[in-house]
């Protein structure tokens, strides 16, 4: 009877039910955008550190996390690899350059990043090759740079990097694509770690006979369960240092939880937004049926079937209109841009769609209440 | 004939802090299967409360009913909404039908509140609907069909399903005259072909010529029981002497009216009994 009654109306409603679903479909797109552009800005700020094949990371002590601040030399790098329990530590140095192209293509603004290749740190190709030596002109870059740049394996890309106030412009050969490793909002591109101390980015042109210096160390401990003990261990043994997991050091990303949290923020209050509208509008409606509850009733509907009826009908409208909205987020999506910080995966969506399912009957519960409230006798003027 | 709705010294007091309100007050009637009865009164006198309480949507302070040998005072809520979707048929003054329901939708509605949508069940609900003379309007949406269609509609939805007890709230209160004696000329048809007790509540009482009975009520007492056909018939006749004075209808409004004048305190039962 409740699913009879519940079909019956949405059919013969069509225009009335498509437009409800249409309001839901419009505030799925707008969260899921949230939710995308959050995912997106995330992973545009930490997906490096994220996937990097390590159990803890090492900073220099006092400068709060801040790859860009940190400084650890080779001897206390040296330090860490002698550390009992840590099976095995790659450094990693951090800089910003640019690949330049000629003709009218525009350049695009990258993280340099040097690594040892094979050690923590390094990021693994899934087409063409790994970085091999500890120098030398080759690059492995990220799936984000072939996708802004159409940048092929084989292909020789010029990059520049200012040391001191000159320009300076270093060629690379492309010898593997590694997937996405966007590091502060920059798509990443790894060199071997001499190579990097050469040409990136400083304001002195570097004098290669003074000691290697990186931004952090990648540590991978024997016993991955216990990273508590062994951050305290190296900060013990080595001094001087502090030793996070990789989620708190990417979360100590500079603007990376005012970023989440604004984010977060917004898809809640949109949500809050979704439940009062769907929640007004079955709430007129239910209004403008009372007259039709109230003889229901009378001529002996159980209040059970009404009930039931009203949240199917709910239940409905909401999964199509969230259904028009994500596909209508998966068609906007394609078309756009390639540097477009937005991300239509992961738990972010998943979570985001499973809460907009929900706002429907949520919002839609005091329309189930009214309904059952409604006296047959008041309600048919009696 | 055997009784089919049965008050004893039924009442329904309101109380509304200081005041008490009695809207029924010790009403006792029986109602015959294939009989149909007129329940009159000016506007206060307690009729749709009464049919209110006979159909089981409010409860009595006093008295008690008894429809097909069940006491409605010894249910509870949810055996009242039961006991009124399987025995009882409503036609309302408005708002009688599902607007996203055919016609013959809402007919099968009650067949389906009651289990009973099979086919035989959708021949019947067809072949009523016929006899109601709308066999071009089965698949119309209320909004398509006249006052009185929808009246006659309501009507075939009330039958249905086979109720002991048919009960109508002013079934031509929005009808013109010739659709109102249509709708009831249909209605007292059917109640008498297929052996219901049926209760019209009505201001208009030309349509009395069609029952059987006339039940008056005024200030929530039940003043007199009219059963004889003379009275009957002189009571809408009157009705109708003014109309053709008068182009409006004739509202039962006050006692003088009556061919026997009586006063508040008086009731008789005018030729009652077979």
């Amino acid at each position: 009877m409740s699913f009879y009654l519940a079909f019956k109306e949405i059919w013969r409603n069509r225009g009335r039910f498509l437009l409800f679903s249409l309001v839901i479909a419009l505030i799925t797109v707008l969260v899921l955008f949230i939710a995308g552009l959050a995912q997106g800005l995330a992973a545009a700020n930490k997906e490096y550190l994220e996937k990097l094949n390590a159990d803890l990371i090492v900073f220099q002590e006092k400068t709060e996390l801040s790859t860009t601040a940190s400084r650890i030399g080779t001897a206390k790098f040296n330090d860490i690899r002698r550390v009992p329990g840590v099976k095995d530590a790659g450094p990693i140095g951090f800089s910003n350059a640019t690949i330049v192209f000629a003709g009218v293509q525009k350049p695009l603004d990258v993280s340099l990043t040097g690594v040892e290749p094979g050690k923590p740190g390094a990021a693994p190709a899934f087409a063409g090759e790994d970085l091999r030596s500890n120098r030398g002109y080759n690059t492995v870059i990220d799936r984000n740079v072939v996708e802004q740049t159409g940048i092929k394996i084989g292909d020789r890309i010029t990059i520049k990097t200012i040391q001191g106030t000159e320009d300076k412009f270093h060629e690379l050969k492309v010898i593997g694509i590694t997937d996405g490793r966007q590091y502060f909002f920059q798509p990443s591109i790894f060199i071997p770690l001499d190579t990097w101390d050469k040409i990136r980015s400083q304001p002195e042109v570097n004098d290669l006979a003074s000691e290697l210096v990186v931004n952090v160390v990648a540590v991978q401990i024997d016993n991955p369960t216990d990273q508590q003990t062994m951050s305290l261990q190296i900060e013990r043994l080595v001094g001087g240092v502090e030793v996070v997991d990789r989620r708190t050091a990417y979360e100590a990303t500079p603007g990376y939880q005012a970023q989440q949290s604004t984010l977060n923020t917004q898809q809640g209050f949109t949500l809050l937004i979704g439940i009062l509208v769907i929640g007004g509008f079955f709430q007129i409606q239910t209004l403008q049926k009372v007259p039709q509850i109230g003889m229901l009733k009378a001529v002996g509907t159980p209040n059970r079937s009404l009930a039931i009826a009203v949240v199917l009908q709910i239940i409905l409208v909401t999964i199509f209109g969230v259904l028009l909205g994500s596909l209508g987020t998966l068609a906007l999506s394609l078309g756009l841009p390639a540097g477009i910080p937005i991300i239509f995966l992961g738990n972010n969506i998943a979570l985001a769609i499973f809460t907009l399912l929900l706002i429907g009957p949520i919002g839609g519960l005091v329309s189930v209440r009214l309904a059952l409230k409604v006296e047959p006798l008041r309600a048919l003027g009696m | 004939m055997n009784t089919i709705l049965q008050t004893q010294s039924l009442s329904k007091i309101y109380d509304t802090g200081s005041l008490s309100i009695k809207a029924v007050d010790q009403v006792s009637i029986d109602i015959r299967a294939g009989e149909f009865v007129a329940l009159v009164g000016p506007s206060g006198s307690g009729k749709t409360t009464m049919l209110a309480l006979l159909a089981g949507l409010l409860r009595a302070s006093g008295g008690s009913i008894l429809i097909d040998g069940s006491d409605l005072g010894k249910m509870s809520d949810v055996q009242r909404t039961s006991f009124r979707r399987e025995k009882i048929g409503f036609t309302f003054q408005a708002n009688n039908l599902v607007p996203f329901l055919t016609a013959r939708e809402n007919v099968e509605l009650m067949l389906r509140l009651n289990n009973k949508n099979d086919r035989q069940g959708r021949e019947r609900a067809e072949e009523l609907l016929v006899r109601l003379g709308l066999a071009d309007r089965l698949s119309s949406l209320p909004s398509q069909l006249s006052g009185g269609q929808q009246q006659r509609v309501a009507i075939a939805r009330a039958l249905i399903h086979n109720p002991s007890v048919v009960l109508a709230d002013e079934p031509t209160a929005a009808l013109d005259t010739e659709r109102a004696f249509q709708v009831v000329k249909i209605f007292s048809e059917l109640i008498h072909e297929q052996n219901k007790a049926g209760i019209m509540v009505t201001h208009d009482l030309r349509m009395c010529q069609y029952v059987d009975k006339v039940i008056q009520m005024v200030d929530g007492k039940l003043i007199r029981i009219i059963a004889d056909r003379v009275q009957i018939e002189g009571l809408a006749n009157n009705s109708l002497a003014e109309i053709r004075q008068s182009p409006q209808p004739v509202v039962f409004d006050e006692p003088k009216r009556l061919p026997v004048p009586l006063t508040q305190t008086q009731f008789s039962v005018a030729g009652a009994g077979d």
